[in-house]
C-alpha cells in the first residue's frame, strides 16, 4: 500500500466517525490510527465493516508504557485486512485508573489479549467479560510489564521439604542484579553535561551548569 | 444410599439417570496437552460444555528481559520462544530491527534465511505432524518422523554451533556464511531423505481409518470464525482461507520463489492436517530452489555500526578492534521509531512490534504469537465434542507453550 492510499483510509475513517480519530500518521510505511478512547470500539466497528476497510483480524492488543506522560499507557491494536492486503494500526491512551471500553464485542480474539495486557500492564477493560490474570502465577500481585516493576520482581519459589509444599518468599539475591551503563559518552549521553564541554550546545534534559554550580556553592 | 431394589425400580421405568456435569483438570502434566497445558474441563458425561485452559505455567517475561537487554543480546530470546522453530522468530526480530535502522540483509542472507526458515517449517510440521498421530493412536509415524528431524537438527548445529538455540539470524544478515558442502547436502536431504518419508506417512494416515475417524469433522472452524478469532497460519488456510505472509507480502526473496499455498476446505482438524502435510512439500520445492539460485557474496550488511568485523581485520586494524568492542558492550542505537514486522512462521503469523527510543535496548518489544490466538479459541472448538476430541483439538492446534507463554 502507498502512503497517500493510507492517508485515503485515514481520511475516510475521520469523515465518517466525527471526532473519534484524533490524528493520523504514517510510521515506516505503516498507518496509525489515534483514537479516543471512548470511541475505540466505533472505530474497531467501523474498521471491521466497511467495504473499503475491511480489517477482518485483529491480531495483536498490547500496552506500552511511557512514564513520562500525563496517561502513561497506550493501547495498541494491529488489524489485518486479508481482502485489501493490508495492516492499521489503533493507538489509545490511558492511565491506571482509567478504563478503555473492550472490544470483544467486535473481536473475539481480544479476549485474551485483552487479559493479557491487563495482566501486564494493570490497564483495565470496562465491558470485558473474564477480566482474570491470564500469564502470571495464580495469587501474583502487582504488573510486571510497568516500567517501575522491577525486573526481578518481590518474590520467589521453592520447594520446602518440612512444609510439603510450595513456599513464596521475598526476593534473595547472592549478587545484585547489575546494569552497566554502556552509552559512550559522545553518542549515548546526549542529554547529560559533560566537564569541559560547557560551549557545545545545551542538552534538552539534565542540564548542569559546573561553573554556575561552583559559584552558587562558594556564595552558599 | 439406595438399595437394589430402588435401582431395580429405576431401570424398570426406563428413566434416564441424570449424572452432575463435573469438573475436570486436564494437565498441566499430561502427554497430551503438548506442554504445560492445564485445562480445567466442565463435562458432562463424556461431552465438553466448558473447557477453561490455564496458561502461563512456562511464562519467562521475555518481553520484559528483553527491555533490559541490548539488541543484540534478545536475539537469543527469539529461539526460546517456540523452541521447535528458532530460526523463524529470529527472523522476524531481525527484520523489525532491520526496518528501524534501515538496513537491507545482503542477497545470500536473504537466500539463506529462506532456505532455513523452509527446512525449519519442515522440521515445525514433522513434530506437529506426528505427535498429533501419536495423540490420536499412532506411534510409527513418531519414530519416523523424529529421525528426520534430528538430521535436519544437525544442519542447524554445522550451520551455527547449536541444535535447538540458533542465534543465527541477525539483524543485518546471518552470523556465520553456510560451511563448504552443506548446501549440498541439504539438498541430498530434501530430495532422498525427507520427501520419502513424508510419502510413507502420508500412506500411514491420509487415508487410515482410525486417524480419520478421530479428526474428520471434528473442531470445525468456518472462515468467519477463523478472521473473528485471530487466527493465521495453518489454522486459517485449513478454515479456506488462501493467506499466507510469504504471497500476500513477500519478505526476503519469497517473490522469487516458486509455491504454492495449499488450502483446505473443511475447516476440521484433518484438514489442518492435510494443510500441514501438503506445505512441508511446497517447503521442500522452495529449499531446492533456494540451494540452486544460492547467490556468492557476503552474509552480514557492510556496516560495522551494527555487523561486527571479521576476526582477521581485528588483528590490524584499531579501528576494528574498537567497533567490535562497542557492539559487544554497549551495541548499536536504532532510531528512535516503532514498527511492526511479521513473517510466515510453521504455526502462524510471528509478528514483533518493536518501539524503540533511540538508545541502545528497546523501550518495548511486544511478542505476537500465533499460537496464542489459537489456543484461546479452543473453548469454543471443543463445546459438544467428546473428551478425546479435544485432544485431537489440541493436537491439531500445534500448540508449543514456549511462544504462548512467552
Amino acid at each position: 500500500m502507498s502512503d497517500e492510499s493510507l492517508i485515503d483510509l485515514a481520511e475516510r475513517v475521520e469523515e465518517a466517525l466525527e471526532g473519534a480519530v484524533l490524528k493520523h500518521e504514517i510510521l515506516k510505511g505503516e498507518l496509525v490510527l489515534h483514537a479516543g478512547r471512548d470511541a475505540v470500539v466505533d472505530v474497531l466497528q467501523f474498521l471491521r465493516d466497511d467495504r473499503e476497510c475491511d480489517f477482518k483480524v485483529l491480531i495483536d492488543v498490547c500496552g506500552v508504557d511511557y512514564p513520562d506522560r500525563a496517561e502513561r499507557f497506550e493501547v495498541v491494536y494491529q488489524l489485518l485486512s486479508l481482502t485489501q492486503n493490508n495492516r492499521v494500526r489503533v493507538k489509545v491512551s490511558t492511565d491506571e485508573n482509567t478504563p478503555v471500553p473492550s472490544v470483544v464485542s467486535v473481536f473475539s480474539s481480544a479476549n485474551w489479549l485483552e487479559r493479557e495486557t491487563w495482566d501486564m500492564y494493570g490497564i483495565y477493560f470496562s465491558g470485558h467479560p473474564d477480566l482474570r490474570r491470564i500469564l502470571t502465577d495464580y495469587g501474583f500481585e502487582g504488573h510486571p510489564l510497568r516500567k517501575d516493576f522491577p525486573l526481578t520482581g518481590y518474590v520467589e519459589v521453592r520447594w520446602d521439604d518440612e512444609l510439603k509444599r510450595v513456599v513464596y518468599e521475598p526476593v534473595k539475591l547472592t549478587q545484585d542484579y547489575r546494569t552497566f551503563d554502556f552509552l559512550s559518552p559522545w553518542e549515548g549521553m546526549t542529554d547529560v553535561q559533560l566537564p569541559g564541554d560547557e560551549k557545545a550546545t545545551k542538552p534538552a534534559r539534565g542540564w548542569i551548569d559546573s561553573r554556575a554550580a561552583a559559584k552558587e556553592k562558594k556564595a552558599s | 444410599m439406595s438399595s437394589s431394589a430402588d435401582n431395580n425400580a429405576l431401570l424398570d421405568m426406563g428413566q434416564e439417570t441424570h449424572i452432575k456435569p463435573y469438573t475436570m483438570n486436564f494437565g498441566p502434566q499430561h502427554p497430551a496437552a503438548h506442554g504445560v497445558l492445564r485445562l480445567v474441563l466442565e463435562l458432562d458425561g463424556e461431552v465438553v460444555e466448558r473447557a477453561d485452559p490455564h496458561i502461563g505455567l512456562l511464562h519467562r517475561g521475555t518481553e520484559k528481559l528483553i527491555e533490559h537487554k541490548t539488541y543484540l543480546q534478545a536475539t537469543p530470546y527469539f529461539d526460546r520462544l517456540d523452541y521447535v522453530a528458532p530460526m523463524n522468530q529470529e527472523h522476524a526480530f531481525a527484520l523489525a530491527v532491520e526496518k528501524l535502522l534501515g538496513i537491507k540483509a545482503p542477497p545470500r542472507a536473504q537466500y539463506i534465511r529462506v532456505l532455513f526458515s523452509e527446512m525449519t517449517r519442515i522440521l515445525n510440521h514433522l513434530l506437529n505432524i506426528t505427535t498429533f498421530a501419536l495423540d490420536v493412536g499412532a506411534i510409527t509415524p513418531a519414530l519416523w518422523g523424529f529421525e528426520e528431524r534430528e538430521k535436519g537438527m544437525e544442519f542447524y548445529d554445522r550451520v551455527c554451533g547449536a541444535r535447538l538455540h540458533a542465534n543465527y539470524f541477525r539483524p543485518g544478515g546471518v552470523r556465520y556464511d553456510m560451511p563448504a558442502g552443506l548446501a549440498e547436502d541439504m539438498f541430498e536431504w530434501a530430495e532422498k531423505s525427507v520427501a520419502p518419508v513424508i510419502s510413507d506417512l502420508d500412506e500411514l494416515l491420509t487415508e487410515n481409518r482410525i486417524f480419520k475417524q478421530r479428526t474428520v469433522d471434528i473442531g470445525i472452524v468456518t472462515a468467519a470464525e477463523a478472521m473473528d478469532w485471530g487466527f493465521s497460519g495453518p489454522m486459517i488456510r485449513a478454515s479456506g482461507l488462501p493467506w499466507d505472509l510469504r504471497k500476500s507480502q513477500p519478505y526476503e526473496v519469497y517473490d522469487q520463489m516458486d509455491f504454492d499455498i495449499p488450502v483446505g476446505k473443511t475447516g476440521d482438524c484433518y484438514a489442518r492436517y492435510l494443510v500441514r502435510m501438503e506445505e512441508m512439500r511446497q517447503s521442500l520445492r522452495i529449499m531446492k530452489q533456494a540451494i540452486e539460485k544460492l547467490p556468492v557474496g557476503p552474509v552480514m550488511a557492510d556496516d560495522y555500526k551494527v555487523a561486527p568485523p571479521p576476526r582477521a581485520e581485528m588483528k590490524h586494524s584499531m579501528e576494528a578492534l574498537i567497533h567490535h568492542f562497542k557492539l559487544y558492550t554497549e551495541g548499536y542505537h536504532v532510531p528512535a521509531g516503532e514498527t511492526y514486522a511479521a513473517v510466515e512462521a510453521p504455526k502462524g503469523e510471528f509478528g514483533v512490534y518493536l518501539v524503540s527510543d533511540g538508545s541502545n535496548k528497546a523501550h518495548r518489544c511486544r511478542i505476537r504469537a500465533p499460537g496464542f490466538s489459537h489456543l484461546a479459541a479452543l473453548d469454543f472448538q471443543s463445546r459438544g465434542h467428546l473428551l478425546a476430541d479435544t485432544v485431537s483439538i489440541i493436537g491439531s492446534m500445534d500448540i508449543v507453550f514456549g511462544e504462548i507463554d512467552r
